[in-house]
Order: C-alpha cells, then sequence, then structure tokens
C-alpha cells in the first residue's frame, strides 16, 4: 500500500464527507494533513514506494513549510515522539514546532520495529537522523543549483536555505520542495525491525553544534489528554460498528463443547461466534455484548486442572526439566577448577513470581474488513507485525492491511494488544461488519501474557584474603519468549491458538549485564516447558525490561550478600570490584548525590519495630548504565515496606531531552517499586486467579516515595541508548538490599509483601 | 426493557435510552459519544471512569442510569478547557503529569472535588485522599507534584 492510496481512502476531508462517525487520524495536529494535500497534488508516479531505501518513507515537506515525520516506533507515553522531532528539526534546521509525527501506521511509515527494547531514540531516532540530515543535504543542493551559489557557501535557518555571507540569497525549503515528494534513494541495509538503518550521503551534525537536540522541549501530546481532546483506541468508532466480547474459560486449557445461543436470545443482536476454542459474541451496543458474554451457557470440555499448586512454584522450576541451557554474556577463566578448593563459598537462590503487564485498562482494539481491505485500530506496541498476523488469520494480502496505532490504556512489552487485535478480526470476519473488542477486567489481567516466574542460583567464592576469585550465576525459569513479543503469527496469539494452531514455545531468557571482573565468571540461564501449551493465561512473553528486574534482584542483592561476608560497604565493594569507567560513574553520583556514609551493612544501632536502611544496586541495560540508592523505612511488626526516597544516577549517553528522561527514570522506579513490593500473580490448579486490582495489588499513591532524586549524566559525544526501561532492572535489589540494612534480615524473594515480609522478619 | 433517561451533562440535557441498569460510563461513552471516561475495571477499582455527579466524584462504571436522575454530570472535557482550564489541568500540563494518560479521568476528577472542599491540605491529606486511584505507569510522583501545584493555585 502506498501513500497516495492511504490519502484517497483515508483522508480526513473524505472521511468526514462519508458520514458523521468519529474517524481518528493518528497523531498529526491539522497543519500536518497537508502531507495528504500533497498526495493529491504531486504527479501521480512521483510518488516513491513506501520502502526503507525511499527517503520520502520518512518525512515530507509540507506546501506551507511544516514538515511531516513518518514513524515506524510507537511512543508508549514516554514523550519518544517528541524527541523524535527534536532530532529532525535540529537536523534539516527548521522549528522543532513545525515538525510533526505521524507513528505507527502500517500505511505511511516503514516496519521500524515499533516499541522494542527500548529502542526508540537508540535505532529509531538514529534513522530519523540520518533522512533528516540527508534531507537537508539534498534540499541544499536543489538551492545551491537555483540560487547559483555553491552548496558549501550555503547554510540553513528555520527551514530557509541561504548564503553564508550573502543573505540575500535565499530560497524556503517550501519552496524548493514544499508539497512534493523527496525522490531520494537510501542506503538501506537490507533489515527491517529494530535493525533497520537506511543512511544518505549526508554526514549528520556534530553533537557539540546541537541547539534543539538535549533542550527539555515539552511533549504537545499532554495538554489535548488533559483537555479530553485525544481519541483512544477505546474511543475510535466506524460506521455499522458492532461491539465484541470474548468469553474465557474457568478451567484454563478447555474448550466450549456445547454453546446455547437461546440463553441470549433476549438481549438484542446478540450473536455468538463460536469456532473450535474460540468463543466469543458481539451486540449492535456495548452493554449488550457484555451482558451477552455473562449469561451464554456454555459446557465446557471436561479439562484436567492444568496447572500445579501455586504454593509448589518455586520447587517445580527447580525439578523441571531444563528444555535449554546456555551459556550467555562474558565469561572468563575456570569456573568448575575455581570451585574444586575454595577458601570460602557463598551461596544463595533467589525467587521472582510470574507477574502481569495489568495495563489500565484491558486491551481494545476495532477491526473494519470491507471490500477486501482490512483496517484495524490497535493500541499494540507493534503495528507492523500485527499487520503480518492480520493477513495470515484473514487469509489476506498482508499490503491489504492496514494498522493504524492509537494510543491505548498503557503498554509495558507484549501485553494483551495483539492478542485483543486478532481476537477482533475473527469476530469482524464471523460477523461481517466492523468490530470493536475490548476485554473486561478480569481478561486483562488474568490472561495477558506474563512476565516470567524463576529462580536464580549464585555462588561465589572468597580466597583466604577475601578477594572475590569466582561467581557462578545460573536462572532458570519459563521463557521470555514462550509466545513471541508480537502477535506476527497466529501461533503466539489468543485468536490462533483457541482455532488450533499450535504454539511453539521459544526458549530465551537472560544474565546480568554488569562489568564485575572476577577472575573466574559464569553466567547462564535455563528455560523449561510452559505449564500449558495452548491458549494459557500463564503464557509468558516480554514485560518491561524483560527478565531484568528478576535478575539483577538475584545478581545485585547476592553482591550486596559478598559484600556483607566480607564486612565491606556495598558502595567500596563495587568500586572495587566494577570495571567500566561509566558504570564506576553512576555509582559513584548516586553515592555522592545520596550523602552515602561508608559502612558495612546491617544497621546496628536501631531497636524497636519501626527501622530505616539503605541500599544499593546498578545494572547496564545495553549501553545505557543505572545506579539506585533506595532508603527504605521498615515496620516489623507488619511487615511493610516504605521506600521513603530513591536517588538515581543514570548514564544513556546523549540526552535528547531531559525533561523525558527524568520522567521515564521516575516512572520506571515507582513501577519497578511495585512489582517488588506488590506484584504476584496468584494461580490455583485451574486458572489464575489474580483477576482485578484486589487480587493484583500494584502501588498506591500513599506508598509511593517521598522524593526520587535523579543524577542525568549527559554523554552528548556517544550515541544515545534506551531509557525507557532501565531503570526497573537495579530497584528491586537496591529495595532489597536497603531492608537486609535496616533489619539485617535478607529477603530472597519478590514481592516483598507485607506479611511475606514479616513472616520473615519473625 | 429499556427505558428513556434525560441527563444532564457538562451544562446540556441530552436524551438516552437504555436499559436501566446499564452503567452510566456507557451512556456517556457509547450514547452521547463522550469519550473522556474510560472503561478502566468496570468495578469502581481504579478510578479510570470518575465523573461528578452534583459535585461529588463518582466511579460512573457501577453507577445504574437508574440512580443518575437529574444531578448534574461533569465529565472532565467539561471540568475545563485550553482557554479557561481548571487549575489541575493547568498543574498536570505544567507538570507533564501522564505516560499513557488513561487513568487520568481519576485522579484529576477525584482530586478536583477533593480541593475544591479541602484548602491547604498537607502532603498526608493528600496521599489518603488519593488512596485506592491506580497509576500503571508509575507517574505518582508528577501525580503528587500537579496536585500540590493546583493546590497552591487554589489555596
Amino acid at each position: 500500500m502506498t501513500r497516495h492510496e492511504k490519502s484517497a481512502h483515508f483522508s480526513r476531508r473524505n472521511l468526514l464527507k462519508a458520514g458523521g462517525a468519529l474517524v481518528v487520524l493518528i497523531g498529526a495536529p491539522h497543519a500536518f494533513e497537508t502531507a495528504d494535500a500533497a498526495d493529491e497534488t504531486a504527479a501521480v508516479g512521483a510518488k516513491p514506494p513506501l520502502t526503507p531505501d525511499q527517503l520520502s518513507s520518512y518525512l515530507a515537506v509540507n506546501a506551507d513549510g511544516t514538515v511531516s515525520t513518518y514513524f515506524g516506533k510507537m511512543d508508549m507515553g514516554q514523550g519518544l515522539s517528541v524527541a523524535i522531532r527534536q532530532i529532525v528539526a535540529e537536523e534539516l534546521d527548521v522549528p522543532v514546532k513545525n515538525v510533526g509525527i505521524s507513528i505507527g501506521d502500517t500505511a505511511t511509515s516503514v516496519n521500524q520495529g515499533g516499541a522494542s527494547g527500548s529502542t526508540g531514540v537508540q535505532e529509531g531516532g538514529r534513522q530519523m537522523r540520518m533522512a533528516a540530515a540527508e534531507a537537508r543535504r539534498v534540499l541544499v543542493e536543489m538551492a545551491a543549483s537555483k540560487l547559483g551559489v555553491p552548496a558549501d557557501q550555503l547554510t540553513v535557518t528555520d527551514g530557509v536555505v541561504h548564503g553564508k555571507d550573502d543573505a540575500a540569497k535565499q530560497i524556503s525549503y517550501d519552496k524548493l520542495i514544499g508539497g512534493q515528494y523527496f525522490n531520494v534513494h537510501l542506503d538501506w541495509n537490507g533489515k527491517y525491525g529494530n535493525p533497520l538503518y537506511a543512511p544518505g550521503k549526508a554526514r549528520p551534525k556534530d553533537p557539540k553544534d546541537h541547539t534543539v537536540v538535549g533542550q527539555p522541549v515539552p511533549r504537545d501530546d499532554i495538554a489535548p489528554k488533559v483537555f479530553a481532546q485525544t481519541d483512544f483506541v477505546t474511543d475510535v468508532k466506524v460506521p455499522g460498528m458492532m461491539h465484541g466480547r470474548m468469553i474465557r474459560p474457568d478451567i484454563a486449557g478447555a474448550v466450549p463443547v456445547s454453546v446455547d445461543e437461546g440463553s441470549i436470545k433476549h438481549i438484542p443482536s446478540a450473536k455468538v461466534v463460536w469456532d473450535k476454542g474460540f468463543l466469543g459474541v458481539v451486540a449492535e451496543k456495548e452493554w449488550d455484548a457484555i451482558k451477552a458474554a455473562k449469561e451464554l451457557k456454555v459446557s465446557w470440555s471436561n479439562a484436567a486442572p492444568p496447572f500445579i499448586d501455586q504454593a509448589a512454584l518455586f520447587d517445580h522450576i527447580r525439578s523441571a526439566a531444563a528444555r535449554k541451557h546456555e551459556l550467555a554474556g562474558k565469561q572468563s577463566g575456570d569456573v568448575d577448577a575455581a570451585f574444586q578448593s575454595p577458601a570460602r563459598v557463598i551461596e544463595a537462590e533467589y525467587q521472582w513470581p510470574f507477574q502481569s503487564h495489568a495495563c489500565m485498562g484491558p486491551a481494545c482494539a476495532l477491526v473494519d474488513i470491507k471490500d477486501g481491505h482490512v483496517t484495524c485500530w490497535s493500541g499494540t506496541q507493534k503495528a507492523h507485525f500485527v499487520q503480518e498476523g492480520l493477513a495470515a488469520i484473514l487469509q489476506m494480502p498482508r499490503d491489504n492491511v492496514r494498522v493504524i496505532w492509537t494510543t491505548g490504556p498503557g503498554s509495558y512489552g507484549r501485553n494483551d494488544a495483539d492478542d485483543c487485535a486478532m481476537d477482533a478480526a475473527v469476530l469482524a470476519k464471523a460477523a461481517g461488519r466492523p468490530v470493536r473488542l475490548q476485554y473486561m477486567r478480569d481478561q486483562g489481567t488474568g490472561w495477558d501474557p506474563k512476565a516470567p516466574a524463576s529462580i536464580h542460583k549464585v555462588r561465589a567464592e572468597l580466597d583466604a584474603s577475601g578477594n572475590v576469585v569466582a561467581w557462578d550465576f545460573l536462572s532458570k525459569g519459563f521463557s521470555r519468549v514462550d509466545v513471541n513479543t508480537n502477535g506476527s503469527n497466529p501461533r503466539d496469539t489468543m485468536a490462533g491458538q483457541t482455532l488450533g494452531v499450535a504454539l511453539q514455545s521459544g526458549d530465551g531468557f537472560g544474565v546480568p549485564e554488569q562489568s564485575y571482573g572476577f577472575a573466574n565468571k559464569r553466567t547462564a540461564w535455563e528455560t523449561i516447558a510452559p505449564l500449558l501449551d495452548r491458549s494459557s493465561p500463564l503464557r509468558t512473553a516480554h514485560m518491561r525490561d524483560p527478565v531484568g528486574p528478576q535478575i539483577h534482584f538475584a545478581s545485585e542483592s547476592f553482591m550486596d550478600e559478598v559484600a556483607a561476608a566480607l564486612n565491606m560497604d556495598p558502595v567500596e565493594f563495587r568500586l572495587r570490584y566494577v570495571k567500566d569507567p561509566r558504570d564506576l560513574a553512576v555509582i559513584k553520583a548516586a553515592a555522592e548525590k545520596a550523602g552515602w556514609q561508608t559502612r558495612p551493612s546491617p544497621r546496628k544501632d536501631q531497636s524497636g519495630d519501626q527501622v530505616s536502611g539503605r541500599g544499593i544496586a546498578y545494572a547496564q541495560r545495553g549501553q545505557t548504565r543505572v545506579a539506585v540508592i533506595a532508603e527504605v523505612e521498615v515496620d516489623r511488626s507488619t511487615g511493610r515496606i516504605w521506600p521513603r526516597k530513591f536517588t538515581v544516577a543514570h548514564d544513556c549517553g546523549q540526552i535528547i531531552n531531559p525533561d523525558g528522561v527524568h520522567h521515564a527514570i521516575e516512572n520506571n522506579v515507582v513501577q519497578a517499586t511495585s512489582r517488588t513490593l506488590w506484584e504476584e500473580v496468584k494461580f490455583d490448579t485451574k486458572n489464575v486467579t489474580s483477576v482485578d486490582w484486589r487480587t493484583y495489588p500494584i502501588l498506591e499513591v500513599d506508598q509511593a516515595p517521598q522524593q526520587v532524586d535523579i543524577v542525568l549524566i549527559n554523554h552528548p559525544e556517544i550515541a544515545p541508548s534506551g531509557a525507557g526501561e532501565a531503570s526497573s532492572r537495579p530497584t528491586p535489589a537496591a529495595i532489597a538490599n536497603a531492608v537486609f540494612d535496616a533489619t539485617g534480615v535478607r529477603i530472597r524473594r519478590a514481592p516483598l509483601s507485607p506479611d511475606y515480609v514479616k513472616s520473615a522478619l519473625s | 426493557m429499556t427505558q428513556k433517561f434525560s441527563l444532564n451533562v457538562n451544562g446540556k440535557t441530552q436524551k438516552v435510552e437504555a436499559d436501566p441498569e446499564m452503567p452510566l460510563l456507557y451512556a456517556l461513552r457509547d450514547d452521547l459519544g463522550l469519550n473522556n471516561p474510560h472503561f478502566g475495571c468496570g468495578l469502581a477499582q481504579c478510578g479510570a471512569c470518575t465523573v461528578h455527579l452534583d459535585g461529588k466524584a463518582v466511579r460512573s462504571c457501577v453507577t445504574p442510569l437508574s440512580q443518575v436522575g437529574g444531578m448534574k454530570i461533569v465529565t472532565l472535557a467539561g471540568l475545563g478547557t485550553p482557554e479557561k482550564p481548571h487549575p489541575l489541568q493547568a498543574a498536570y500540563v505544567a507538570e507533564e503529569v501522564p505516560q499513557c494518560a488513561y487513568c487520568i479521568n481519576g485522579w484529576i476528577m477525584t482530586v478536583a472535588a477533593f480541593l475544591r472542599d479541602n484548602k491547604k491540605p498537607t502532603d498526608d491529606d493528600i496521599r489518603t485522599a488519593l488512596h485506592g486511584l491506580k497509576c500503571r505507569c508509575g507517574t505518582h510522583m508528577a501525580i503528587l507534584r500537579a496536585v500540590k501545584r493546583a493546590a497552591t493555585m487554589m489555596g
């Protein structure tokens, strides 16, 4: 599908003419819709294909001189849009207010990987920077020809190319190309997704010349949301739309054997959509769909309860056969030999439960199938992959499917959004009408893909002088890719699995990312099979900083254990063994900002029920590194932990927008605190039983920290790496280490809920 | 059986014909096209659907139409505008509070009612009053900054 076709079908003008229904064009303020006008005025045939090797696939100069950008990654609310606009404005030398951005629409953007691994700036921004730099180069060359001035004697100010010495020689971008397409070929590396890279001939600016990048430009998406002017994916409506609801079994794995359609015949327009294990309802009115889903009488197959007792979860992980064992990360020395004759060995096991994305609202999607074309509005993190999934499940050519990312009810990875889009497609096809599907709360929390549960076995060998000479770290757990990180294949979605496509459970986990320089070092992981291999509410996938919080809860708690065993201050211990200079810098910066007092843990000067303590943890995430110091108060009588203050030092290379990074860090720390203190998927042998906010509690505002101090370490000379997830990584261990400092008791299992901590302290 | 209801929403009277047991949320969203109250849980556990009924913050997802009667309904869209923002809306923009923003009806509508009745609240007053509202993105620190900023503006 080309943008020209998109314009013909989807311009706001045509939609408004077509009828009164609200249909949303995403992201672009009114001024930036001129790109559509450009489609209509440009010579047909001059429009280059929407492929990664075309400059026009990333940006266009509109007739009024504004710039439209088309971005194949998604902004899940962390301010990525403004960061990309800043990068483009910087390279093009136009005011940032004149740069608009359209995000995650498969009809206007190429597959840059969606929201994935905090690569929005790192990879997506890199490509947009190269595209904008190339556009500026091409425009200056065009100006050189028009003005009769050599290109090297021209410069650009606010979208006007002019002579460096003769400002009278000038021509604006819009006069050069406004309303027309760039027809410029880029040197594409042939890859889609995160690694997509297609530079032109231009070199981007030297960071020392940046004036827009690095500035706290405000987000422009907030005011429209605060004044209720933004349509979320839940708000999109199209003519003739029906509402859908899905029905899931009480016993996971059961399938319907009979469905009594008569049981809902009193509900106007309600219809059943049933095929194998797939069961849903549609109705004209949303409330009727909800009632029909609740009242429909279904007989389910006599499935054996598929799960183990939750109390046996960690025993199960420990004893289950490892499906895959993999050494990963930087190994050194010979760990087995080193442990042959140790002076002293310290070892521990840590445990982390299943966790739910539990997004603010359950997923919603709208699918409209018309005249051989499909349009889907989805809050997915990966619109281009959902496009493939819908094409597969509807058996239609991919180019006939358009997915329009529309801001949704929160997203932190592979949540329920992709499942919802696929379910909605099946409903829409069966109904012969557009269907808007929203899951119910129990489905959003109970049936979303889960973050995997795991155990982590760690041991260290100390020599007679108290030096750490060997370190051995093994994670064992459910896979981070039991279902894949996106819905591009029906087998990875509830719709596909309920319709009988066999799961092909993938294997993936991870290892600590740190620079401790032990002479003998081994890091490895093992994955085990899922408890239920189809349509499981305990299927596992990526959730924010996939497996990072659990791995570093273990590795950084253990470093604290070693430091305590050596009677060393936890910061001193890290400064002694950590090797990477940027790692050392964040540890030192956090300690300095927090006013860290050098002494070993635990504190020995407290008595009574109210005690306090401090703890540090640090981690790398790719090229980003973060150190977190937590200061907690513990009520020994109730087991309640209050992280009163956090101090974070964060280095993600070049900072594009410090306000954006600041918010991303703060929100990561608070969400990770929630995961550390409160969050645990509950299940019995039949099903997941944590299905709402009472059974799956998260951090309440009255338990929020009093203070989060943040030190941003900016390296304009180092390519930016991600800030979207990294601070989630060291936060759990920082809290647990502070609890140890306060109480002298080491908690090795998350969540550190009041009941568990109280029992551990008694 | 459906019934006819006359609802006073953001200062306008609007007619709705619906099941009297249907929660107000669906009348606002689906029948009247007011998208700002969101469905979060349907259980009054999160706040995403919050509106004012005669000035009181109420969870519209569990409020049957039959109980609304002639009460004045105000949604986020009726609280303020870019030209005449409610202080809390101005504070939310100034502090760049939201991440996904799906939760903001709950916080803004609840806090607006709270600050109207509680001038110069302490930090503890604010934290206690907001217990039960959910923000999954973890924007709690920014929310608290915005509430304090608005409290100062309204104090």
